[in-house]
């Protein structure tokens, strides 16, 4: 039971783990933007009458929440390459992401449409507002306001499973640091810091959010209290 | 790159799969065991318990499972232990699981309807009465939707125990495409098999849920 740790033969390579920390960093917005107007339209799409659009979204959301993120990534990968399109890493790295977390997102965005109260949607024919306006004021925008919290929790849990595109070699801080230890033999030190990043970077992102949602809900700031 | 699928490869893929059962289930009770004593931690009367419990779940869950698996890995061949894959993948996949499961329950474990605490403190039960009598019955009857749904999340993230070299579902798949190399047919198989696995628990825990929110409405508060 002999522990020596030697950060600094580590640490000198900051350059590399900031720059890993911003791909990832880059890799969570990208599928966070492009999985949250997936999930939504999964989600409406769920939703409707139409029983072949339903179960298609149905199928689909099933499919992803019941397999692990590295089948699918190493499906995109493989399944684009074996199409002849060649992509760089980045690439099917964003897109696996996106199918992924669109899938969770439609689950936390149909809890919040089942949260609208019917009478709301009611009030609002009353009122003979266009079904856009319906959907884009009554449903959508409160809808996103209830599960606000759940969507930013999924969002940097998203960004923490990135970590797994290091598998495709996409270049993000885990493969910046599988890179550095099989470079300096330091394997416990570089991955205790690169914890540390991780959890900073959550960390970011929570703190981001939160002022996000202070910006985008004046009415929940106002009154002080979850709607 | 020799051949074609055959029963051979479905065998080794079945021996994998059966692997990925055996760590879900390691994972499951060494973390259902340190998970719980997460849980009763974050809810200690003594302000230094809670702060330790709340400091281990979010270092653990600000820290992608991956990493935890190398640190594992790594970690415990830097303090001189010689460890299979096999441990290193238990020993992450524990700490990693307890963090969640411990948060799921301590949450359930405080739905527990406060008159009830009250009645329980009326009754002159002491702490350990209350929570062993009162309290955990109903907190497990709560806490079974989620706890069901998390294992779904358990034997999808034993997939990345592949990373440390443990031969499971997903490295046995690596490991029979490298020979066949036909990715997309063999990741399309693993991923049959994980849905396999999963949905049918999935569907357990929604009906659970359902069941649950009947049942409740009488349990609730007046």
């Amino acid at each position: 039971m002999s522990l020596q740790l030697d950060f600094p033969a580590v640490l000198e390579r900051w350059p590399s783990f900031l720059a890993g920390a911003v791909l990832t960093l880059e890799l969570a917005f990208f599928a966070t933007v492009l999985g949250a107007l997936l999930g939504t339209l999964a989600a409406v799409g769920r939703g409707t009458h139409n029983s072949l659009i339903a179960g298609a979204c149905k199928v689909y959301v099933e499919t992803i929440r019941n397999t692990p993120l590295l089948v699918q990534i190493f499906l995109v990968y493989f399944g684009l390459a074996s199409l002849g399109l060649k992509y760089s890493a980045f690439t099917v790295a964003v897109a696996a992401l996106t199918i992924n977390v669109g899938a969770y997102t439609a689950e936390i965005m149909r809890a919040g449409f089942e949260a609208i109260p019917r009478g709301q949607i009611e009030a609002a024919e009353g009122l003979a507002l266009s079904r856009f306006q319906i959907y884009w004021h009554i449903i959508l925008l409160p809808a996103v306001e209830k599960v606000y919290p759940a969507l930013t929790s999924q969002f940097v849990l998203l960004m923490l499973a990135s970590s797994v595109c290091s598998q495709i070699s996409a270049e993000e801080l885990t493969a910046v640091a599988n890179y550095i230890q099989s470079d300096t033999y330091r394997a416990f030190e570089t991955y205790i810091i690169v914890a540390v990043l991780y959890v900073i970077l959550s960390l970011v992102m929570r703190a981001g959010f939160w002022g996000l949602g202070l910006l985008l809900f004046p009415r929940r700031r106002r009154l002080g209290t979850p709607l | 790159m020799g051949g074609h699928l055959n029963i051979n490869h479905l065998m080794f893929l079945g021996q994998g799969a059966l692997w990925t059962i055996g760590l879900s289930l390691i994972a499951l009770i060494g973390g259902g065991i340190v998970g719980f004593v997460i849980a009763l931690a974050r809810i200690s009367p003594l302000k230094s318990v809670r702060l330790a419990g709340a400091i281990y779940v979010q270092l653990i869950q600000g820290t992608p499972l991956l990493v935890i698996l190398f640190l594992g890995y790594f970690g415990l061949a830097a303090i001189g232990l010689k460890v299979s894959p096999l441990v290193a993948a238990g020993a992450s996949l524990t700490l990693y699981v307890a963090a969640y499961l411990g948060e799921i329950w301590r949450g359930c474990i405080e739905s527990v309807p406060k008159p009830q605490w009250e009645a329980a403190e009326g009754l002159a039960l002491s702490r350990t009465q209350r929570m062993v009598k009162v309290i955990l019955p109903q907190a497990v009857r709560i806490a079974t939707p989620p706890t069901v749904g998390f294992m779904v999340q358990i034997i999808k993230n034993t997939s990345l125990a592949s990373v440390v070299g443990f031969v499971e579902l997903m490295r046995s798949g690596q490991i029979v495409n490298n020979s066949l190399f036909e990715p997309f047919a063999i990741y399309a198989i693993i991923a049959a098999t994980y849905f396999a696995m999963c949905y049918p628990l999935s569907l357990f825990s929604q009906r659970l849920e359902r069941r649950m929110g009947r049942g409740r409405s009488n349990l609730a508060p007046a």
